[in-house]
């Protein structure tokens, strides 16, 4: 491990010194930052920049009818540093009709499946994004099923198949 | 009118020698997505044997096959594939539901989830269980064998059983948006080809 790296409170300053506004909170000893949609891009090239080099994970919460909750889509992304034992956690909220943010995967190719899959499963749309198909349900999929206001038991696309006779072979 | 018979010769029809060869040399094609393949595996094994029922033959080849043992759950994404093996099975051929999910979607009654294989394939003989042990699924292959020794036909007629299938017809009204892409389907576009009289 390099000792010349500069610490994450070093990072925040400097973030929050070129993007006033940001909302930065810490809670047992992990940071988060809160950044609104139209920097989050930037706020990313940033961190990745400064030594935030691997994308752990992109996902997302449905916070309809969440308590207090203000904004419906509440995006993660999970930064980590492969140099030195830091991690960070991004936030950044959407909301309907049109959830969309940037993608980040020109930032880091490890972002390509994890945006594919928060479209899947919520919908979201990653302006940028070079082939935003959906990863885990068929094609043929309409919905996004992790969205809290689609239903459990699905809309009855479980049963719409052809039924096989014996006749048929 | 009585008849001589030499010794040692037996007079039987050729249906149930048919049956008789087929029930006896069973090659089973394992559709194992779950616990179940386990048991499924377990019951193929040495200690359990599926040699001495004459279906220890897996084959991972539907055109080898011609029992088709469905084990464990089956998505949404994978019925497409698990018709397709179906039909691409020879005849004479049955198929097992075994275990919880691939009978009625067990636990798993989510949108993702198939609730119950025989919404969409013919099915012979189901086994409960979650997972069931492999004394069950051998009975299973016993009953089936029964089953085919005492319906079943050279020709095959004990498959036309077009009137019972039509009753399980599945509840494809109530779909709301999804929209099938008819043109990569491959079962659709059989069924356009050879539409049902």
């Amino acid at each position: 491990m390099t000792t010349d790296q500069p610490s994450t409170a070093d990072i925040l300053d400097t973030l929050v010194a070129r993007f006033p506004g940001l909302e930065t909170s810490a809670y047992r000893g992990q940071t988060r930052i809160v950044v609104g949609e139209p920097a989050s891009l930037e706020v990313l090239s940033f961190l990745a920049a400064a030594g935030f080099d691997l994308l752990v994970d992109v996902t997302c919460v449905d916070y309809l009818e969440y308590r207090g909750a203000t904004r419906r889509y509440g995006l993660v992304y999970l930064l980590a540093s492969t140099v030195t034992p830091r991690r960070l956690t991004v936030r950044v909220f959407v909301d309907d009709p049109e959830p969309t943010v940037r993608s980040v995967v020109g930032v880091w190719r490890s972002a390509d499946w994890l945006e594919r899959e928060v479209w899947d499963m919520f919908g979201i749309h990653f302006i940028g994004h070079p082939d935003l198909r959906r990863l885990m349900m068929p094609e043929q999929f309409t919905a996004h099923p992790l969205r809290k206001d689609y239903p459990l038991q699905g809309r009855g696309e479980r049963h719409n198949f052809p039924v096989l006779t014996r006749e048929d072979g | 009118m009585a008849l001589e018979l030499p010794e040692n010769v037996v007079v039987s029809r050729l249906d149930e020698l048919a049956s008789w060869c087929r029930k006896n040399s069973l090659w089973p094609m394992p559709f194992a997505t779950a616990c179940c393949g386990i048991e499924l595996m377990a019951t193929g094994a040495a200690k359990h044997d599926l040699a001495r029922f004459g279906a220890e033959v897996f084959r991972f080849s539907p055109r080898q096959c011609d029992l088709m043992i469905v084990a464990g759950r089956v998505a949404m994404k994978m019925l497409p594939v698990l018709q397709r093996i179906w039909l691409q099975m020879h005849e004479p051929k049955w198929c097992i539901s075994m275990g919880a999910c691939a009978s009625t979607g067990g636990v798993f009654d989510t949108y993702a989830v198939v609730q119950g294989i025989d919404r969409f394939i013919p099915v012979d003989m189901y086994v409960p269980g979650c997972p069931p042990r492999p004394e069950q699924l051998i009975q299973a292959i016993i009953d089936l064998q029964d089953k085919i020794q005492r319906e079943g036909t050279i020709t095959g007629r004990e498959f036309d059983t077009r009137e019972r299938q039509l009753r399980k017809r599945a509840l494809v009204e109530a779909v709301g948006p999804l929209s099938i892409d008819a043109a990569r389907n491959p079962v659709i576009q059989r069924e356009l080809r050879f539409p049902r009289t």
